[in-house]
């Protein structure tokens, strides 16, 4: 184990993982009422496929577009449509969402049936039942998994990564069901190897989770494509990139995709995702949702319907314990800071955290060039100097220097001892940037 | 349970990923600097008695001054919480023989605040290491003063182990240099008390083993090609306290990797053109602020190829 793969860089932030690392993942009963985002991934929005007044079924497609790069959105309950309004979703965006009001009758729609065994779904098959299940990365990137098993046809894919490493500090979501439900996930990723023509698939899991490790070394012994590969714990491990790095010792291209090295990394979640849709039909209405932090009474990993307000989950979770002073959508490094219970869980959702007191200063002080933002870069960039370009506005100079490659990980700001913006300095550089090439090509 | 959620909207912060940090601070870091300092100040004091107390306290104090005087005509905040002055003035004192006139080390630590540091616009942002800017004028400026040495504890009057290799006389011994009973400045003669406070720098990760040992390599090299004993040059002259202490100075050094090390060979090979040729006998200090200078050009040419960026075969 001390010889575990990794990558150059990163860091080692705290983990507190034993607050629900060793709790079974628990269902949470459906709400009274859900509010559906009609965009849950990255792509095009969804349009609404029921209006106002209409009777829905649990499982029923409730939204859809005829983009490529966009994945369906199901009702997760049974109900009356109430309503279809804007809402708030996890990122601050404000987008459309279908409201449902929750019947109790727990009604499955009809389109729902079990596919047949795997051995006679060919991969456009696969490959249809994973879009029609409104499918995204789970591990909270939320790219349309179907978008991802569809290289073109010059992109040769030679390996699947299944990422289970769940770097972030307290997220335990991917862990617990990994331990609990190898099966599932080992049955997803023989269904992702088959959509995507290929013999061989390589589960990542970092060390600290030897229980998860030996869960799925025991679930995939009979299919010798598969392999674990124990990881080291360090952050950003689960970045794709660096997963990939680690892996395969392969760099992606700093403007390409990982089919590029002929390889597609999918998480766990996803993994368990894609078998329920093939096995049960079911399309992805729950997720599991690591609810943790001092600010939580009862942490522990819950089973939630999409579209369950934040709020609700938290009471689920016992409710506050203390004044809350920061709540966040997903892990605390990449995670973002909420401010409105009504937000509800989406596909993104992988951890609702509440802190009672802020975990980091919000004072900059100058730089000292410590140099500690280039050591943990784990893309090997120059934040400090990066933010400094960015904050002058001298992004062609940035991308020089490699701006491109920064995988948003948040390892400088973190390490920073001056408390600096750096990784939102780079961010304004690249969302500049992207603009800019984004109005040169159209 | 509703209530108890609804409550919390009003009071919840918002703030950027990520929403956790490393303990560590600038305060941190500078007064971790000075704790590394203290077996230095002790030595200093046993050798050199009321005058190193004297030159400490002046030393820091025109430093500290001069920041609060800069920031407060500047409209700036004032910054003395984070230590960074009283690292600075400590330093500049240790760098300072005994007998200094105390009015001296007062336009030394001037200097070093002002000149070195504040006209950049304060910390981070100077490009040479504001003691040895300090150290540096009064060298110029009062060149007699700045070597006239005094002996450990009698204080009278004698010379530096490196004047004894220039007449080629050395009389003192690896203990005496080892521990600091030898005549130079009140901080630099016990090589012992800075290399307990640099282990305690490296294991607080505050200064990056690379430099010191790039520059101590370097030297030694150097002195074992000149047929030189290259332990009298690591005990002698201000060496051990510029390698541990201001070759290491986070601000005015490469942030890569590469560039710390050719800083420190850079520094060690500049020290001994400056020990093998020069007409001065100790060159500590025009090594580190000449490496400085190079810091910049350090950095660009050791940038670290990023992550996914295509191999160019020119």
């Amino acid at each position: 184990m001390s010889t575990a793969r990794t990558f150059r860089g990163g860091i080692h932030p705290v983990g507190y993982k034993e607050l629900t690392s060793g709790k079974a993942i628990v269902t949470m009963p459906a709400p009274a009422e859900v509010i559906v985002p009609l965009k849950q991934h990255v792509g095009a929005p969804c349009q609404p496929l029921v209006k106002k007044g209409d009777v829905v079924n649990k499982g029923q497609k409730i939204g859809d577009s005829d983009e490529f790069i966009a994945a369906p959105v199901h009702a997760p309950v049974s109900g009356v449509v109430k309503a279809i309004q804007p809402c708030k979703e996890p990122h601050g965006a404000i987008v459309q969402a279908v409201v449902i009001e929750n019947d109790g009758e727990e009604r499955l729609d009809p389109s729902i049936k079990p596919h047949p065994d795997l051995s006679q779904l060919d991969a456009e098959a696969i490959k249809n039942i994973v879009r029609e299940a409104g499918i995204v990365g789970l591990g909270g990137a939320t790219f349309p998994t179907h978008a991802k098993l569809s290289p073109p046809r010059d992109k040769k894919i030679e390996a699947l990564i299944i990422n289970g490493c769940e770097c972030e500090p307290y997220l335990t979501c991917d862990h617990r069901l990994m331990v609990e439900e190898p099966e599932r996930v080992v049955f997803g990723t023989r269904a992702l190897m088959k959509a995507l023509g290929i013999e061989k698939a390589f589960i990542g899991i970092e060390t600290n989770k030897p229980d998860a490790i030996a869960a799925l070394e025991k679930a995939s012994a009979e299919y010798p494509g598969i392999e674990v590969i124990p990881v080291a714990y360090k952050y950003p491990q689960g970045s794709e990139r660096q997963l990939i790095t680690t892996i395969t010792g392969k760099q992606v291209p700093a403007n390409g995709l990982p089919m590029d090295v002929g390889i597609v990394v999918n998480n766990v979640e996803t993994a368990a995702a894609v078998q329920a849709a093939i096995e049960t039909g079911m399309p992805l209405i729950e997720r599991v949702v690591t609810v943790s932090g001092e600010g939580v009474k009862d942490p522990q990993n819950l089973l939630v319907r999409i579209g369950t307000p934040i709020g609700e989950v938290i009471a689920a979770a016992g409710g506050f314990s203390g004044t809350p002073k920061q709540v966040i959508i997903g892990g605390p490094l990449t995670g973002v800071a909420q401010s409105d219970m009504l937000v509800t869980v989406t596909k993104c959702n992988t951890g609702i955290l509440v802190f009672n007191e802020l975990k980091k200063t919000n004072k900059p002080e100058p730089c000292i060039r410590c140099g500690r933002c280039v050591d943990a870069c784990p893309s090997y960039l120059m934040p400090s100097t990066l933010a400094n370009l960015s904050d002058f506005g001298k992004f062609d100079q940035a991308v020089e220097m490699g701006l491109l490659a920064c995988v948003e990980c948040g390892s400088c700001s973190y390490v920073c001892p001056a408390h600096r913006f750096l990784l939102q300095s780079i961010l304004v550089a690249k969302q500049e940037v992207e603009s800019e090439l984004y109005k040169k090509t159209c | 349970m509703q209530d108890n959620v609804k409550n919390a909207d009003t009071k919840l912060i918002m703030s950027p990923a990520p929403h956790v940090s490393d303990q560590d601070s600038v305060p941190k870091i500078m007064f971790g600097v000075v704790i590394a300092l203290i077996p230095t100040l002790l030595a200093s004091l046993y050798f050199f008695r009321l005058n190193a107390l004297r030159l400490v306290v002046i030393s820091v104090a025109a430093c500290a001054i001069t920041e609060w005087a800069f920031q407060k005509l500047r409209g700036k905040p004032i910054t003395l919480y984070d230590g960074s002055a009283i690292v600075t003035g400590m330093l500049l004192a240790f760098n300072l023989p005994p007998t200094l006139p105390g009015w001296m080390a007062a336009v030394g630590g001037v200097v070093a605040m002002g000149l070195g540091k504040h006209v950049f616009g304060g910390l981070g942002h100077n490009p040479f290491n504001p003691a040895l800017i300090g150290r540096a004028f009064l060298l110029a400026s009062f060149p007699a003063a700045m070597i006239t040495w005094t002996s450990p504890i009698d204080g009278l009057s004698t010379v530096t182990p490196l004047v004894q290799l220039q007449m080629g006389r050395i009389s003192a011994t690896y203990w005496d240099m080892l521990i600091g009973n030898t005549g130079g400045c009140i901080g630099e003669t016990s090589a012992l008390a800075i290399l307990i406070g640099g282990l305690y720098l490296l294991y607080k990760r505050y200064i990056d083993w690379r430099i010191p040992v790039g520059y101590l390599g370097t030297v030694a090299v150097i002195a074992l090609a000149f047929g030189q004993d290259p332990v009298f040059h690591w005990l002698a002259g201000g060496l051990m306290l510029g390698a541990v202490f201001m070759a290491t100075d986070m601000v005015t050094t490469p942030l890569t990797r590469k560039g710390k090390w050719l800083f420190g060979i850079g520094a060690g090979i500049i020290l001994m053109v400056i020990r093998q040729w020069g007409s001065y006998p100790e060159g500590v200090t025009y090594s580190i602020l000449l490496m400085n200078a190079f810091t910049p050009l350090l950095d660009r040419i050791t940038r670290p190829r990023p992550y996914g960026e295509v191999k160019v075969h020119a």
